[in-house]
């Protein structure tokens, strides 16, 4: 497998110019005979389905909602970065760009992270044109807050719903385009299968979720725009429907999946409650610029929060990390909360919580300052738990939230697969070890309006793309492929449910392994134990699985079914990548591998690469590849944040 | 039944798909935990049918954090549930009490044709975006965020009205089947906002237009469509979207 970053000559801050200037282009007469396919509608989708197709392309976009509008970007809560320095506190795109790799822990591109900073102030300026109501100081400029792991206000939201409005800013550009005959809208629509003619990307199958129907559709550049994989553990702050299939589809087919055990288990979630649970909430990270986490000081203390006493709390992060306090970046107060519950100090019913407390905040600006910044999120937590933050602490614990692996790409955002392109969440590129708060939505958009237009150009102004359709025999025999793979997954079910497992319940047990052992604290032992134990899932979901109906109709359990199937196979390259990094970074904590103070410990001598798996087969071992990274702008550190 | 659970009859709405009439079916469910979503309730009663080797009641969602808008169903005739402003994912078991009927049905509406059980088809709403709802701007070349001041009140406004999740429980719960709030709230935002100024006219006119095509009614100042809005979006986007329409068609 060939790993040739792209990254541009030159100085890092002319990197992105040069590689505009170097790329070649498609003159505009020429682009509406070129097809690009884009699968996923949420921010990197949206986005550059409406771009490209405001720029001339022939788009088709899809998605398995039902509308475009409702992909998982929606749910964002805090806000985006930008290093506009409207606050004058010292902010710059240089800093910006020094403040993700730094939490990243030195994981990712010098290139891309900084071409992501370059590019966050035009994100803002095309949001506030498309009409996203920001929120607004009294004078009338953009409002800002701050967010873990930076110590400028360089945060842009509204409300406490930022990723939906800029999700329906997005939304808002490409109906646009669709109106406009630019952009076919495929709804309810799974991407089944990856079709490759010659080695290259030229089209995909989807199946109708409303009647079972496999198409085929053929394209010059198929663009993944498909996000995370958290729901390999069943339980994370991810919507139901978002799964892997797409991603793991291009990979069985050639693409190199990169860091897969990077995924970012976020400080603030409302804990688990019953394992009749579907999903876990998040609480946006801006909380902790106003509460205050803390622990009671005495192992199984049990009193209600109000009694225990100032100087018998434990505002543990405040007094370990006294710079950042609060606000450190989300690796380093998810294995905290940890740390905390494992020395038997959690509270709640589970003892698997900490308080987040506002209690101090209220008293010094008041409750309507609060409910100002807050309101929406203090609601949400009072639905979910009965319970008013106002009036008692909320209770916390980590959960997995995002996803910082994906499919590996090349400066250009272009997989290993020739016309294969993967943006936002899906692919691995800027977020190195862990992600900062507000820098997904950064990412998406960044990716998506201003980064994949001119990849696209330089694709297909240097490549002879040779006319392809539908009729060419490899989307038969991809969908074939398509149709086998359903009815092998329903041949379990045709003597009845007698003794059979639901999908749900082998997908717990899947999550769990994962939880247990490839969760916020890894080791050898552990992931050693759950790759042997994984194969025996696999199994069980073969053999056992029951799924009701057939494959020719509306059949949720069916499509729950498939993306499990996948998530099965691609846990296996999970634990291997978890087992292979031995040093602990970012996210990553081997638990072999930390310093002193418990923190995560580098080892960039041995480690300082980006790790992308080679499919080779079934029942075969994936290869590992390395893709060295290099820092020639900045000097990794122990990253500190004391 | 323990301290924290309750039991539940089910009366569900079933149809197989949109050619098919549909009946209402009883389910019994035991042991419900009060800390549960009405969502997970549902995935009990599924798991349970499943077991049973019948089949799962089909709904729509997925965020399951009250902000993607695509769950939603009418229960005991009220769109998303009793509790105000809330979502059916949002909706928890302990509003209800050990004994009680539920009877859950979909959004209904001429221009949301049901697909299977409760999931509806409500690409009507796109359309009536993509009949107007944006700013007509390309990506590139636009100025400077901070280019337009915009006063905190009139962005707060916007925001009140942008936070629609267009779930389409306003156009259920609406006698006339009418989508004004939905319509009124993406039209205010954006005829509040400096950036919206350029297309006010058009952008009034051919929403309307759309909505009326696709076979959604008028409003009667009924105002049920605000009080089931799980955004609370307040019925004056409706008179907003009223007067923006006067204007663009009598003004000229």
């Amino acid at each position: 497998m060939e790993l040739t970053a792209n990254v541009p000559e030159g100085p890092l801050s002319e990197k992105w110019d040069n590689h505009r200037f170097s790329s070649k282009l498609v003159n505009p007469a020429n682009r509406r005979k070129y097809k690009i396919i884009i699968v996923g509608t949420g921010l990197a989708g949206a986005s550059a389905s409406a771009t490209l197709a405001e720029q001339g392309y022939e788009v088709s976009s899809f998605c398995i909602q039902d509308s475009p509008r409702r992909a998982h970007s929606i749910a964002a809560q805090g806000g985006i970065n930008a290093a506009k320095n409207y606050q004058n506190d010292g902010d710059s795109i240089w800093r910006l760009f020094y403040d993700t790799i730094k939490g990243g822990d030195f994981r990712s591109r010098e290139a891309n992270v900084y071409r992501l900073a370059q590019v966050s102030n035009n994100i803002i300026d095309q949001c506030v044109a498309q009409g996203v109501p920001f929120a607004r100081e009294y004078g009338g400029t953009l409002a800002n807050r701050s967010f873990g792991g930076a110590q400028v206000s360089r945060t842009f939201y509204a409300r406490g719903q930022t990723g939906q409005q800029l999700l329906l800013g997005a939304y808002s550009a490409l109906s646009r385009q669709i109106k406009a005959g630019n952009v076919t809208m495929h709804t309810r629509q799974e991407m089944m299968e990856l079709v490759l003619v010659d080695g290259v990307a030229r089209g995909i199958v989807t199946r109708d979720i409303i009647n079972g129907e496999l198409t085929t559709h053929s394209a010059d550049v198929v663009i993944l725009a498909t996000g995370g994989y958290g729901n390999a553990y069943f339980l994370s702050t991810n919507a139901m429907a978002s799964n892997v299939t797409a991603a793991w589809r291009a990979h069985k087919q050639g693409a190199g999946f990169a860091n897969p055990c990077f995924v970012q288990i976020h400080p603030t979630c409302i804990p688990v409650h019953g394992s009749y649970q579907s999903k876990l909430t998040l609480m946006s990270e801006s909380l902790r610029n106003d509460g205050r986490v803390w622990v009671p000081k005495k192992p199984g203390d049990t009193r209600p929060p109000a009694s225990i006493p100032e100087e018998e709390r434990d505002y543990y992060l405040e007094n370990k990390y006294p710079s950042f306090g609060n606000l450190v970046p989300r690796d380093v107060a998810s294995r905290n909360a940890k740390e905390q519950c494992d020395a038997g100090k959690g509270v709640g019913t589970t003892h698997l919580a900490v308080y987040l407390d506002f209690s101090e905040a209220i008293s010094r600006i008041g409750e309507a300052a609060i409910l100002k910044k807050y309101g929406n999120l203090f609601q949400m937590y009072e639905k979910i738990t009965d319970s008013n933050p106002l009036h008692e602490p909320m209770m916390i614990y980590p959960a997995v939230h995002y996803t910082m692996g994906g499919l590996w790409v090349d400066y250009n955002l272009m997989t290993t697969i020739p016309g294969l392109f993967a943006i936002g969440e899906c692919n691995f590129s800027d977020h190195g070890a862990n992600r900062l708060g507000a820098s997904a939505l950064m990412q998406g958009l960044a990716d998506g309006y201003f980064i994949v237009g001119t990849s696209i150009a330089n694709y297909l102004g240097s490549t002879k793309t040779q006319a392809v359709n539908t009729d060419h025999p490899q989307f038969a025999a991809s969908k074939k492929q398509v149709q086998e793979r359903i009815a092998r997954l329903l041949q379990s079910s045709e003597d009845g449910p007698t003794g059979k497992l639901t999908v749900d319940e082998i997908h717990k047990e899947l999550g769990l392994l994962l939880w247990d052992h490839c969760g916020m604290a890894r080791n050898k032992e552990g992931l050693e134990k759950a790759l042997a134990e994984l194969p025996a899932i696999q199994e069980k979901f073969w053999k056992n699985v029951y799924i009701p109906g057939s494959g020719e109709e509306l059949n949720q359990s069916l499509e729950r079914a498939g993306r499990l199937a996948d998530f099965l196979e691609f846990a296996e390259i999970m634990i291997r990548d978890a087992l292979a990094r031995k040093e602990s970074c970012g996210c990553h904590l081997r638990e072999e591998s930390q310093t002193e103070e418990n923190e995560a410990k580098r080892d960039d001598n041995n480690y300082s690469h980006v790790a992308v798996w080679e499919y080779q087969g079934k029942d075969k071992e994936p290869t590992l590849h390395h893709e060295k990274l290099t820092f020639e702008n900045v000097t990794p550190s122990q990253r500190s944040y004391k | 039944m323990t301290k924290n659970s309750i039991d539940l009859t089910l009366k569900i709405w079933r149809q197989e798909n949109s050619r098919k009439t549909g009946v209402f079916e009883t389910y019994r469910l035991k042991d419900i935990s009060t800390d549960m979503s009405f969502l997970e309730m549902l995935d009990v009663l599924n798991e349970k049918l499943t077991r049973e080797g019948r089949d799962p009641v089909a709904f729509d969602h997925d965020c399951r954090e009250g902000i993607c808008g695509t769950c939603g169903a009418v229960i005991n005739g009220v769109a998303h549930g009793p509790e105000p402003e809330t979502t059916l994912c949002q909706l928890h078991m302990r509003h209800f009490e050990n004994g009680d009927t539920l009877v859950i049905e979909p959004f209904r509406s001429r221009a949301f044709p049901v697909k299977k059980d409760l999931i509806i088809d409500r690409s009507s709403l796109d359309r009536i975006i993509q009949a107007g709802g944006y700013v007509s701007v390309n990506t590139g070349g636009t100025p400077d965020g901070n280019a337009t001041p915009i006063p905190s009140a009139t962005a707060e406004l916007a925001m009140d009205a942008a936070a629609c999740i267009g779930c389409g429980a306003c156009v259920a719960s609406c006698p006339n089947g009418a989508a004004m709030l939905f319509t009124g709230a993406k039209i205010s935002q954006l005829s509040l906002l400096p950036q919206g100024q350029p297309e006010r006219k058009e952008r009034a006119m051919a929403m309307v237009t759309a909505m009326d095509k696709e076979g959604f009614g008028n409003c009667i100042n009924a105002k049920e469509c605000e009080a089931v809005c799980p955004k609370g979006i307040s019925i004056r986007n409706i008179a907003r979207m009223n007067r923006e329409f006067v204007k663009a068609s009598f003004l000229g």
